[in-house]
């Protein structure tokens, strides 16, 4: 989630770090490498002894605690493939995009068109067709998951690498001009270091959404077909279906364990690495400071690795592009006129045309699907529209009610902030969908149904975007405005009118714009769910969706899907973006 | 002279626009470089100075005419040269080292002989000992020797220089600038011509064995002459004044012989600056030109632009702006390198504030066809507001992109001050004086109460 970065930690982790031992470490640090090195190799035999093996015809998830390691790990591995995928995705396409001028308002605005439709739409079509596509093998539902929380993961990374290399310093890249970089140089001491600080971020919200659809994607049933998946979603989900309450709190405490040692061992350590690509003139005095970083770049065996693999590989890779270079430029001066082949234009038109012939014919084909939907079915999603609209922005209500004052007070007051902040981190890490069955059983106990239920679940998922701007936010205004109001005895209302919530606003409209894209995500899990073995849904978009993907009616799942990507995208268009522009005119507060 | 190492032949550079006009930033050009020279180009912003450079060293593509290299098309030769850049450009994620090496790591050079050339450029500038020091943990005297660091490891045959002294204090370029002539004149490096652009003009004299004045709207060479000073060139030797006096002139005066107009393929025209519909605002601001008048009065009402500038320690870049706007607005008058303010230029220095602002507004009025045509719109409009767009349209068919903001900025910022007219930024739309509608608004409220 987001980390801000506070004085307690910094002052507990450089009193750990004086208490290593400094000659010590690398010795521990090589033995423990090695150790990893061997786990990775086991963890990399059980997967594929797991994926490649049949599928089990009747999935059994246990309840008992011994299998929690194993299935945390099959969880975590979902995650960490997908978030890798995305990675990998999310630089591919912002690149392209970026250096493409011809297809860069296209990609751009698929890219906003996708980061609008929500993920769990396509899990009965992506599920489906992994599994057609490995019939035989536990792999194909595996990589429907990863594809799954892939999707959910990848738009906001791909956005951040492009506008990043768009907001590249044009003399920095006309230095690598000029010096004759190759694309792969420009791209390792130019793009990445510039994207990195942006990346990591991105990174952080993606992981922390995969965690909130992975708990789905492992649940999943179509039909009469179980796809469930062993992990800690279905575990949870298992438990919560069977009234098991130990078994529940020991999901819960691993889903909590491996939240608080993903932020302590990647996140960390990545944000303290990151900090050197700073686009900055003057160091600035905050850092966030990892001591296993510190440790990593103490390792003799890691930099003998990098020295003897990567090291030696990029310079005989540099050596070798350099004299392509060289080549091609002999090759143009000797030639008289540079021939443009008209065999690899007419390709390159052929193959657009191919491409636009297959688009076209998947659009009408899937506009004749829409044409079976009945009007009576039609008006039920209108209904549910306004319905998860109203839901939405209860939800948003609700959360900027509580999380303004609370927000404000802990921005404003830096010994509060010291303890209310990890504490609110922790709380923030763990996956809403992770503890909806908990919740929904309580809320039943007391006489809730779906409708509370699911407004409850848009909450717990995104006060949390809320929450944290809002700290910045208030952190963020300069203190002689404070002092201002102080000198004019300005009264409460009068306080929060000209000062508080001018300064938070920029920050609380970037909150309230994520929170509001994640509840319309999560309505789809909010208003239709399975508990103990009947299912409960509420009037609603998202619970149209889920039950057309449950039954398997396409034609209503693809409308449905449209009408939440439109409500999405006109809500942005109307109503954020203005908002957004009125923020960074009127309210900014650094000229 | 022998063959030149660059040569630029009739190079033009333009923008298209959607409708038939194009905007012309650099005229038909003709331009060497030789063996042997430090070249200096000099001009006020706007003149294309940077865009010349750019299209020299092979980053740019001119929109017409060609450069060579050694004789060969540019985009088809081995180029060899550097840039040292006015923001440094350093890359902040590598430490001093890895910086100077990236060129040679570009070039697929082994380690080994990477290490020593690095090493050597390194001492050469005097960087002995920061090797692994970051750029931001540096002064920025030090980080722009990084720059040439950088620049020098690759032996460049012509070395570019973006006013690569703009950025620093005034004793750290002087310490600079000495330090590479005589890096130069002890021919320490292996580079053969060097190409500096810079709006400093004792710089250009200091340094150069040629200067060369450009002028702009569109950007055309004005004057192209060799400096026949010895080294180390005195600043107060008369010869060194009497050619600083000369350069100022040639920039204020304005051009006795326009250009000709060039023509595109098809036969149509390009439109000159001169001959368009808006005249190009001058981006100072009125609390400047109040400013400069006021000194003006205090040394008797006239001036040479010179001393004014080295009075004030103002560089051309800053200074010019100011003049043209004064005497675009009629409060000054400009000949042969002499600024002398008029009789309501006098009056606007004397008067007090709130005279000077209706003063200003008679004046731009009078003189500012933009901000003429923003007051009538608003005043024909029945709601007193309209859109900023309009007028970006209409400023767009005859100025880039940048320079359409840059020119709304500065009439936003004039009309404001004058109390033409408002501006509603979120809005973006320009509105009825604040005094006017406030009045109003009383009239309409006490009409009501009673």
């Amino acid at each position: 989630m987001i980390l801000v970065p506070n004085g307690f930690t910094h002052t507990r982790e450089t009193l750990a770090r004086s208490l290593v031992v400094r000659r010590s470490w690398p010795v521990v640090l090589d033995l423990s490498v090695a150790a990893v090195g061997l786990a990775c190799f086991y963890g990399v035999v059980l997967l594929a002894r797991y994926w490649f093996g049949h599928p089990e015809p009747e999935i059994v998830i246990s309840q008992s605690p011994r299998a929690l390691p194993l299935y945390a790990f099959y969880s975590v591995v979902r995650i960490g493939l997908a978030y890798l995928l995305s990675l990998v995705f999310a630089v591919g396409y912002g690149y392209v995009a970026a250096y493409n001028p011809r297809i860069e308002a296209l990609m751009i605005a698929a890219l906003d068109i996708l980061q609008s439709i929500p993920v769990l739409s396509f899990l009965p079509g992506v599920m489906l067709a992994m599994v057609a596509l490995f019939p035989t093998r536990q792999i194909g539902v595996e990589m429907g998951a990863i594809l799954l929380i892939f999707t959910g993961q990848v738009w906001n990374m791909a956005f951040s690498f492009y506008s990043s290399i768009k907001s590249i310093p044009k003399e920095l890249s006309e230095a690598a001009g000029v010096y004759q970089f190759s694309a792969l140089q420009r791209l390792i001491q130019l793009e990445l270091p510039f994207a990195a600080i942006g990346l990591v971020w991105n990174s952080m919200v993606s992981v922390a959404g995969g965690w909130f659809f992975l708990m789905a994607c492992e649940m999943f049933v179509l039909g009469t077909r179980d796809f469930r998946l062993p992990g800690l979603g279905s575990y949870l989900q298992t438990a919560a279906s069977r009234d098991n309450g130990t078994a529940m709190a020991w999901g819960l405490a691993t889903m909590v364990l491996i939240i608080v040692a993903t932020d302590q061992l990647i996140w960390r350590p990545v944000i303290a690495w990151s900090d050197r690509f700073k686009f900055e003139q003057v160091e600035s005095k905050s850092h966030v400071r990892s001591p296993l970083l510190h440790m990593l770049q103490q390792s003799h065996a890691l930099k003998l690795l990098h020295r003897h693999t990567t090291g030696s590989w990029t310079e005989r890779i540099y050596a070798r592009l350099a004299k392509r270079r060289l080549d091609a430029v002999e090759r143009a001066s000797t030639e008289t006129a540079p021939a443009t082949s008209s065999t690899s234009t007419w390709l390159s038109i052929l193959l657009v045309v191919i491409g636009s012939a297959l688009v076209l014919y998947s659009a009408v084909h899937a506009v004749g699907l829409l044409r079976t939907v009945q009007r009576a079915q039609f008006r039920q999603i209108l209904i549910g529209a306004s319905a998860t609209f109203l839901r939405v922005n209860l939800s948003l209500l609700l959360a900027s009610v509580w999380t303004i004052p609370v927000g404000v007070a802990i921005g404003f007051n830096p010994r509060l902030a010291r303890i209310a902040q990890p504490l609110a981190q922790i709380a923030a890490s763990v996956p809403a969908t992770a503890l909806f069955p908990v919740l929904l059983l309580a809320l039943i106990d007391v006489g809730g149904g779906m409708g509370i239920g699911s407004i409850a679940l848009m909450l717990l998922g995104t006060q949390w975007y809320i929450l944290f701007n809002v700290i910045a936010g208030a952190m963020a205004i300069p203190s002689d405005l404070k002092e201002v109001s102080d000198l004019f005895h300005f009264k409460t209302v009068q306080r929060w009118r000209t000062v508080i919530l001018p300064g938070i606003f920029p920050f609380l409209l970037t909150g309230l714009v994520t929170a509001s894209g994640g509840a319309w995500n999560a309505s789809i899990v909010a208003e239709y769910f399975h508990l103990k073995g009947q299912t409960m849904q509420t009037v609603g978009l998202g619970a149209e969706i889920s039950s057309a993907s449950d039954h398997g009616q396409f034609q209503l799942l693809l409308l449905a899907t449209i009408v939440m990507a439109l409500m999405v995208v006109t809500i942005n268009r109307l109503v954020w973006r203005p908002l957004f522009r009125i923020a960074e005119t009127r309210y900014r507060l650094q000229g | 002279m022998t063959t030149p190492i660059i040569r630029a032949e009739r190079v033009e550079k333009y923008y298209a626009q959607p409708s038939e006009n194009r905007i012309q930033v650099i005229s038909p050009t003709d331009l060497a470089i030789c063996a042997g020279e430090i070249v200096a180009l000099l001009g006020p912003s706007g003149s294309g100075k940077s865009t010349l450079l750019r299209m020299l060293t092979g980053l740019s593509a001119p929109s017409a005419g060609q450069v060579y290299w050694h004789e060969k098309p540019i985009a088809s030769a081995n180029v060899n040269v550097s840039i040292v850049f006015q923001s440094f450009a350093l890359f902040p994620w590598l430490t001093v080292f890895e910086n100077v090496e990236a060129p040679l790591r570009a070039k697929g050079m082994d380690t080994a002989e990477r290490r020593r050339r690095s090493q050597r450029i390194l001492d050469t500038v005097g960087l002995d000992g920061f090797q692994s020091a970051y750029p931001k943990e540096l002064s920025g005297g030090m980080r722009q020797r990084v720059g040439f660091a950088r620049a020098l490891v690759v032996e460049p045959e012509v070395l570019f220089m973006d006013e690569p002294f703009s950025a620093l204090d005034v004793l750290t370029s002087e310490n600079l600038r000495s330090e590479l002539l005589e890096l130069w004149h002890k021919k320490t490096l292996p580079t053969q011509a060097i190409f500096i652009v810079t709006h400093n003009i004792e710089e250009a004299v200091l340094l150069a064995d040629r200067i060369i004045v450009l002028g702009r709207n569109p950007g055309h060479i004005r004057t192209d002459f060799h400096v026949g000073l010895v080294h180390p060139r005195d600043r107060k030797a008369a010869a060194f004044t009497q050619l600083v006096d000369y350069i100022y002139k040639v920039l204020t005066q304005p051009d006795a012989q326009p250009p000709a107009l060039p023509r595109t393929a098809d036969g149509r025209k390009v439109r000159d600056q001169r001959e368009m519909h808006y005249q190009m605002l001058p981006h100072a601001r009125p609390g400047g030109i109040a400013g400069l008048l006021e000194i003006l009065l205090d040394h008797a009402g006239k001036d040479d632009i010179y001393r004014l500038a080295d009075d004030l320690s103002f560089e051309i870049d800053d200074l010019l702006p100011i003049v043209d706007a004064a005497q675009l607005l009629g409060f000054l008058l400009v000949t042969e390198g002499d600024v002398a303010i008029t009789a309501s230029g006098t009056e606007y220095a004397d008067s007090e504030i709130l005279h000077q602002k209706e003063l200003f507004r008679t004046a731009a009025v009078e003189h500012v066809l933009l901000l003429r045509q923003i007051v009538r719109a608003i005043e024909a409009k029945s709601d007193g507001t309209v859109s900023e767009e309009f007028f970006h349209d209409m400023l767009d068919e005859q100025f880039s992109e940048d320079e359409t903001l840059r020119q709304l900025e500065t009439a936003i910022n004039w009309g404001r001050y004058a109390e033409l007219f408002d501006f509603d930024a979120s809005r973006r739309r320009f509105t009825l004086p604040q005094r006017l509608t406030h009045d109003a608004e009383q009239d309409r409220t006490t009409g009501i109460d009673a």
